[in-house]
């Protein structure tokens, strides 16, 4: 049977506000245990919620990114359950009228753009942590997130692949980013997902079975987790087995889904309008001055950079996904440098330096390794042939932390490449003269001696020789000689 | 001249404000009339001595410097337990918040003391304001000082107690489905449940919050007008609290009623009252129209379907509001091994039969499957009865109808039978699911000697008309000058 992968991704991320979704204490990440708490995110007896505006704002710019309407009149609803992490036996969430509704995004897979549509994104509050194992047989529970707000981003089930859920969550990554508020960091949990996956014989326009996985807590535990469920899904219904609508939970070490309830062990959430708070009005002059103030995405900003900057898709996309690299890059063009230069040096040396270093943790980096005036001035060097590939890597690390002209630093150090034909014609005979055997190698028909050869040049020259004219010059004087 | 403990709000506020009396004398009587009489009673639950005090002697001081306290200067007032005072034990008289001091003041609290009040104590009521007599507080009985042997309403009944008794010169009460109005027509004082709106729920322990709203009772109209624009007002901390203006609800007294246009809803002068009462409340209209307000029957037509609705709606909103209380965090904890046989242990043993039969209920009809025909049903029903009230305020400025059906009843007469006890809640109920601001004042005895009361109800944020209408009928009357023999 040829079975059709359905997926479809609800999404919880984190917004960066300062203080929390209904109390006035601070939503920042980490700080010792129950310091960042008040009666109103304990749950204390009598106390009410007040609505942060400014998460209101957030959701609205999440909205209008994504293609979303906004609800004119929307509303918060109660979701009932007991946990010790959920302090007033309930969360505040939106059920029936919820802030957004009915967008799309467009997702790159293998160079072609696919529309992913949302059903909604909602508002609710964050739970906050049971810690096991650490205190003897009893439990612990932090309240510091208790209250931070989360916007819930669901997708319709419109994914076909892994390939495309992978996109998806990276593209909606990525405009989260752009506007500033989720940091979207996985490993710390301010951005996680959990995946609706069925099959399907390939044509049917029901659904199968659906299965929701929860703990990912990375792109590529998703991407594995949708995998096997997928092959699990599949394997059952080959083997004729029932699939059940049921809940698993992805297991990272053994790298398997686990059941964890199902349908019929379902929580019965006793969603009802939370009556503690109005109903939410957004006014179309609140709407329009957010729309406002959007920034450029990064699926438009892709397709500029194709246009105006001649790069390919691929380039494109990885320069784009971060608004930060992409303002980088742009900055470096504008101080002239080359843009397939600058494309490949922010995408290869600089994204490098950044991954190692884990700067991209900060939604914004703000601590680039140089500065984008700085590379550009590098890359200009490279392009007037004032220095080769290799000097300026070397250049990178010496560059770092300084205000350092990269022009003046070459003049410094005595880098600037040799491109003079008789200086290099004086090296040449020199290595000739001291590789006898590798020369009549080459002369003998191994060509693949003259790449010895040419490194050796280099060596002498201090890495400075122009490696084209290096390498002509010695071809010539060895079939010369 | 009467005993300190019998003067009223203003008066005890003005001797304080003229040096003619100490703050600290006033609570001093306070104390010791509640030291001598409240074991009859039991209208306080937890006593605020020491801090009484001090609070006296600092508004003495701030008199003494020149400095106004405040409208409420010096007065001793009583606060319903389900209210929060900060460092002072607050238990919605449940056992699962026995000990539980709340570590903030709920606002009103705050407004209290900001208009100089000196709170002297908390007072009982039913747990969690889920009853009509005070009998479902876990932690006491509240006899009525008419008669001991009789219930003082509820649920704020320790507030009605303690102001009838000459406890305190003013309490707070919360009222959701009646539970101001009822406690102040069995105990014989005003009692008044403001417009849902009109006075902040923060750090008021929620039973219903869509219907929750605190509310003022005094023995006299001025007194409850008085302490009522004390409280009131925007909070930024209840989205629900109206941002209006307060008015002065004092100088609304100027004893016009002339030209009012007063509504009788049919619906509410029903067989089976007791004749008294009734006779009582139609006295009450002829007095009225005497004074030159006009009368009409009106109907409402849904009246018959507000306890029903209101049984739904209330405990589906409680049944989510009580969940936080688990054991996890304060409160009662029952020892239990693993999680879940913890949260049903602490919960069996901190909530009384009445409380736990109301989350029931709302878990039932808040379920999935069952919501749309009770929950989201309550609801359409809910907007019929606003609407039915919309219509006859169209014609008329207020409704004019008995508080309840009965006066006050025997201690344990209805506790066997909760459908029959709801009921005592009839003529009050459709206000809460309206939202309307309305008024018990005494308007007669029966002939045990019970006190009987009259409702006014108003329009939405029309307080002043509610309280006008019930001055001027104090005025020309002498039953809300009518004491308990203590």
């Amino acid at each position: 049977m040829n079975l059709e992968p359905v997926i479809g991704l609800e999404v919880h991320a984190e917004l960066l506000t300062d203080s929390k979704i209904f109390c006035a204490c601070s939503a920042k990440f980490g700080g010792p245990p129950n310091t960042n708490v008040c009666p109103i995110c304990l749950g204390m007896p009598g106390v009410l919620p007040v609505l942060n505006r400014r998460v209101v704002e957030f959701a609205i710019r999440a909205g209008l990114a994504t293609q979303c309407g906004i609800a004119p009149r929307s509303r918060f609803a109660r979701k009932n359950y007991f946990y010790p992490d959920l302090p007033k036996g309930y969360q505040i969430s939106m059920y029936e009228l919820p802030i957004c509704i009915g967008g799309h995004l467009g997702v790159l897979v293998d160079g072609e753009t696919k529309r992913i549509g949302l059903t909604r994104i909602h508002m609710e509050e964050d739970t906050g942590k049971n810690i096991h194992d650490a205190h003897g047989d009893a439990s612990l529970v932090d309240f510091n997130r208790s209250g931070v707000p989360l916007l819930e981003i669901v997708s319709e089930p419109d994914m076909r692949s892994v390939a495309e859920a992978g996109a998806y969550l990276r593209t909606l990554r990525s405009i989260l980013q752009y506007l500033e508020i989720c940091d979207g960091n996985m490993e710390e949990g301010s951005f996680r997902c959990d995946a609706n996956v069925s099959v399907r014989p390939a044509g049917s326009t029901t659904l199968g079975t659906k299965v929701e996985i929860k703990n990912m807590n990375s792109f590529r535990a998703v991407e594995k987790a949708i995998a096997y469920e997928l092959r699990r899904q599949a394997s059952a219904l080959e083997h004729g087995e029932r699939l059940v609508q049921e809940t698993r939970l992805w297991d990272a070490e053994r790298e398997e889904t686990r059941s964890m309830r199902s349908k019929e062990h379902a929580h019965d959430y006793r969603y009802f309008p939370e009556p503690d708070l109005m109903p939410l009005v957004v006014d179309g002059a609140w709407v329009d001055g957010v729309r406002a103030a959007l920034p450029e995405l990064p699926g438009p900003r892709r397709e500029r950079f194709v246009r105006e900057y001649q790069l390919s898709t691929y380039d494109a996309d990885v320069l784009t996904q971060r608004k930060d690299v992409a303002d980088y890059f742009e900055a470096g063009v504008a101080t002239g440098a080359g843009a397939k230069e600058m494309a490949n040096w922010t995408m290869t040396e600089l994204l490098r330096i950044v991954r190692d270093e884990k700067l991209d943790r900060a939604l914004v980096i703000r601590d680039w390794p140089v500065t984008p005036t700085q590379l550009a001035r590098l890359v200009k060097l490279v392009e007037r042939g004032a220095i080769n590939r290799n000097t300026a890597k070397a250049l990178l690390p010496k560059l770092r932390g300084t205000t350092a002209d990269p022009e003046e630093l070459v003049a410094a150090e005595g880098l600037a490449q040799v491109s003079d034909r008789s200086a290099l014609e004086a090296a040449v005979a020199d290595v000739i003269a001291r590789h006898p055997a590798q020369v009549a190698e080459f002369r003998a028909g191994k060509e693949r001696v003259l790449g010895f050869l040419v490194g050796q040049l280099m060596k002498a020259t201090g890495g400075k020789a122009n490696p084209q004219l290096a390498q002509d010059l010695l071809r010539t004087a060895l079939r010369g000689g | 001249m009467s005993a300190l403990h019998e003067l009223s709000v203003r008066e005890a506020a003005d001797r304080v404000r003229r040096r003619d009396v100490s703050a600290v004398d006033l609570a001093r009587a306070a104390l010791a009339r509640i030291a001598a009489v409240d074991t009859q009673f039991g209208a306080f639950l937890t006593l605020n001595e020491v801090e009484a005090i001090a609070t006296a002697e600092a508004i003495d001081r701030r008199v003494a410097a020149g400095q106004d306290p405040g409208p409420l200067a010096g007065v001793p007032v009583g606060v319903k337990d389900i209210i929060c005072t900060a460092g002072l034990r607050t238990t919605a008289a449940s056992r699962i918040l026995e000990h539980f001091v709340p570590p903030y003041d709920a606002t009103v609290t705050k407004r209290l003391r900001a208009a100089g009040a000196v709170i002297v104590g908390k007072l009982n009521c039913d747990e969690f304001a889920m009853g009509s007599s005070t009998e479902n507080s876990g932690l006491g009985v509240t006899r009525n000082p008419w008669d001991l042997a009789r219930v003082p309403g509820g649920s704020s009944g320790g507030s009605g107690v303690a102001v009838a008794a000459g406890e305190c010169h003013a309490a707070l009460g919360t009222d959701t489905g009646g539970s101001v109005r009822l406690p102040a027509a069995f105990c014989g004082v005003v009692g008044l449940k403001p417009t849902y709106g009109r006075v902040s729920r923060f750090g008021v322990i929620a039973y219903a919050s869509s219907l929750d709203q605190v509310g003022p009772l005094g023995r006299d109209v001025a007194d409850v007008a008085v302490v009522l624009e004390a409280i009131a007002g925007h909070d930024p901390l209840d989205t629900t609290a109206s941002p209006r203006p307060v008015p002065s609800y004092l100088g609304a007294l100027d004893g016009k009623v002339k030209g009012l246009r007063l509504g009788l809803p049919r619906e509410y002068f029903v067989e089976g009252m007791q004749p008294e009462v009734e006779a009582a409340v139609r006295k009450a209209i002829d007095q009225l129209e005497a004074l030159g307000a006009s009368v009409e029957p009106v109907s409402l037509p849904h009246t018959e379907y507000a306890i029903a609705t209101y049984y739904l709606i209330a405990t589906a909103e409680a049944s989510s509001n009580l969940a936080r209380y688990d054991g996890i965090r304060y409160g009662l904890r029952a020892p239990g091994g693993a999680l879940g046989e913890m949260y049903e242990a602490t919960r069996a043993a901190g909530f009384g039969a009445e409380v736990k039969r109301r989350i029931m209920l709302g878990t039932y009809a808040l379920s999935a499957g069952y919501y749309d025909a009770y929950y989201l049903k309550a609801q359409q029903v809910r907007t019929l009865i606003r609407m039915d009230f919309q219509k006859v305020f169209e014609t008329c400025d207020a409704l004019v109808t008995p508080v309840s059906p009965t006066t006050a009843f025997q201690l344990g007469e209805k506790t066997a039978d909760p459908v029959t006890m709801y009921l005592s809640d009839i003529f009050t109920i459709s206000v809460n699911l309206a939202g309307l601001p309305a008024l018990a004042l005494p308007c007669g005895f029966d002939r045990a000697g019970l006190p009987i009361g009259l409702q006014v109800i108003g329009r939405p944020f029309d307080e002043e008309t509610v309280l006008r209408v019930g001055h001027a009928y104090e005025q020309a009357t002498e039953w809300h000058a009518r004491r308990p023999k203590v």
